[in-house]
């Protein structure tokens, strides 16, 4: 039962901000992403409505709602994975940090460079947990053998996930459990060394002693990383996030800190919904 | 409850237990039949399962009995004899049947995997991809000596001659489909997931088609090649007037070349009797390496 309790996570309460919407005037240059005015479709159905937000740098921002309310959507843009889905178009514009992503002078492969993306199901490569990591490197061209060990222990380490496999580098990372996949798909996402990490649900698969490291990880990533998180669950959204913003039905119904959102948020739906009661 | 008594809502335990040990006296019209005929279709199920084996099992049955005698080492390394004449071999039939197969491959198989790789990870639903994939499945149902029309007016007319090359035109048209589509099913089996994180890592579409999912389709990819091989291997019709046979070893692609299917036709129809018998070898032959290429398409397939 997901009561209306907030938990201490130092989210740090800005006491600026006062709830609904963001606008992209003055704290743009701390807000690494913009998206202004976004509409998107898929074919005839359009699945997010005028929606402007910024996210902060160097912050976790949880994205709350029910299923279908848009937010993954909103996500997969961020690094235009949805260009891979046929018929969808969208109106506004989505910039990362200053510069609109949808400039056709952006390579599409450097974008995604910049901004990792973590699934909701892991989903290593079948070769080996070195093959995967190095990955992302490889592809854009890099073969010195010294650099990518460097990298490999660096994005494991950085991922909690070098100890534990630190002598089976080599063994097929399909062998992993679960956590340590989806923790294997975190450090081959850091490899590359992106500003933006999204991560789509990244727990619902996983049980709670894995759900627990993830979390802890993202604490120390976001020193790094701007973080861009969907989750279903409510405790791990105010666990997690310094900023939360609740979507329904294609639109962005609240955004603010995540404190604020929990403890007093500003719309009825948001309540409801945060607290259960959802009709 | 059926039975109605005055109080239906109270459930009475006596009348409840009487229900119960009802049924072992219970005899409704028409229940033997029912366990009757159950039990005759039943039967009737096995009996016909049991009969698919008979055709399979005679012809391997009738050509083990019949081929088994000439099978030899010098089977496969003497050249067939002249009519009236003992012993020989089928060597130049073997080697003759996989050279147009090695044809028909380096032919086909670059198409079907390439076009296939278009329509399943470039173009899914362009119009040129429904086409491709439309025409494909129209030339699974050809008949296999339109193939050979095909290859006989393209090839034998064009360059003036029977050859192996003209063989391999014929049976690379007809492998093409298959090739083509099997490989789009596996292409299409590798899932989404693996797409997504690695164009998410800022890989190119080609590099994710060539580090990510053509290892993973590999092995029902080659699957489907050898079904394919195992089909051209026991054609006869589109061989027989593009090929056409040769009673000797053939020095070049461009010769008329012996293949086995052709030599069962030709031998099986003549009045001497160890030729007779060579066809059943050759046929014994071609069975066993299509049931060996079989086999390994199965073994490929489930190693994964």
């Amino acid at each position: 039962m997901p009561e209306k309790k907030v938990t201490t996570s130092e989210s740090m309460a800005e006491a600026s901000q006062p709830g609904g919407s963001q606008a992209a005037s003055p704290e743009a240059a701390r807000n690494l992403i913009e998206v202004n005015h976004f509409n998107f479709f898929y074919g005839q159905k359009q699945a997010l409505f005028d929606i402007k937000m910024g996210i902060p740098r160097s912050k976790v921002t949880a994205f709350i709602g029910p299923s279908g309310c848009g937010k993954s959507t909103l996500l997969r843009n961020f690094n235009r994975m949805n260009d891979m889905i046929d018929g969808v178009r969208h109106e506004g514009d989505i910039t990362l940090g200053g510069r609109s992503i949808y400039d056709p002078k952006l390579q599409i492969i450097a974008l995604r460079r910049h901004v990792g993306m973590v699934f909701q199901k892991s989903n290593p490569f079948p070769m080996s947990i070195y093959d995967n990591v190095a990955y992302g490197l490889r592809v854009s061209g890099e073969k010195n053998r010294r650099v990518l060990d460097e990298v490999v222990e660096r994005s494991l380490t950085g991922a909690a996930l070098w100890n534990e496999v630190k002598d089976r580098l080599r063994d097929n990372a399909l062998g992993l459990s679960g956590g340590q996949m989806q923790r294997l798909c975190i450090a081959r996402a850091i490899a590359v060394e992106p500003e933006v990490l999204l991560m789509d649900e990244p727990c619902s698969a996983l049980d709670p002693i894995a759900t627990a490291k993830v979390e802890e990880l993202m604490e120390t990533l976001k020193e790094q990383f701007t973080i861009v998180i969907v989750t279903h669950s409510m405790q791990q959204a105010s666990r997690v996030s310094d900023m939360t913003a609740f979507f329904y039905l294609g639109r962005l119904i609240e955004f603010g800190p995540t404190q604020q959102v929990f403890t007093r948020p500003g719309q009825k739906q948001t309540e409801d919904y945060i607290t259960g009661r959802f009709g | 409850m059926t039975t109605t008594t005055k109080d239906p809502g109270v459930m009475n335990p006596a009348s409840q237990a009487a229900s119960i040990s009802g049924i072992f006296e219970e005899f409704t019209p028409g229940t033997s039949f029912r366990l009757v005929l159950n039990k005759v279709l039943s039967l009737l199920c096995i009996a016909l399962a049991l009969a698919t084996f008979v055709p399979l099992f005679s012809i391997i049955y009738l050509l083990v009995i019949k081929g088994w005698k000439h099978l030899g080492i010098a089977t496969f390394t003497q050249l067939p004899p002249a009519p009236g004449m003992a012993g020989g071999g089928i060597g130049n039939a073997i080697v003759g049947t996989g050279i147009l197969v090695a044809i028909a491959m380096v032919m086909a198989a670059p198409l079907g995997i390439f076009a296939a790789i278009y329509i399943s990870e470039y173009s899914k639903y362009s119009k040129l991809a429904n086409a491709v994939r439309f025409t494909a499945k129209l030339l699974t149902g050809l008949p296999s000596i339109i193939c050979g029309v095909f290859a006989y007016a393209m090839v034998v007319v064009t360059t003036g001659k029977f050859s192996a090359v003209a063989g391999g035109v014929a049976l690379a048209v007809l492998s093409l489909p298959t090739i083509l589509l099997t490989s789009e099913q596996a292409l299409l089996n590798v899932p989404k997931t693996f797409r997504e994180a690695s164009q998410g890592l800022g890989a190119t579409t080609f590099q994710t088609i060539w580090k990510v999912v053509l290892p993973e389709a590999f092995p029902a990819m080659m699957t489907g090649m050898m079904l394919a091989i195992a089909r051209a291997a026991g054609e006869t019709a589109p061989v027989l007037f593009t090929s056409l046979f040769n009673s000797y070893w053939s020095k070049s692609i461009m010769q008329p070349t012996a293949s086995l299917s052709v030599l069962i036709y030709n031998f099986s129809s003549v009045p001497y009797p160890n030729m007779v018998e060579l066809a059943w070898t050759a046929s014994l032959v071609l069975v066993i390496i299509v049931t060996i290429t079989n086999v390994l398409s199965q073994l490929a397939f489930s190693r994964k």
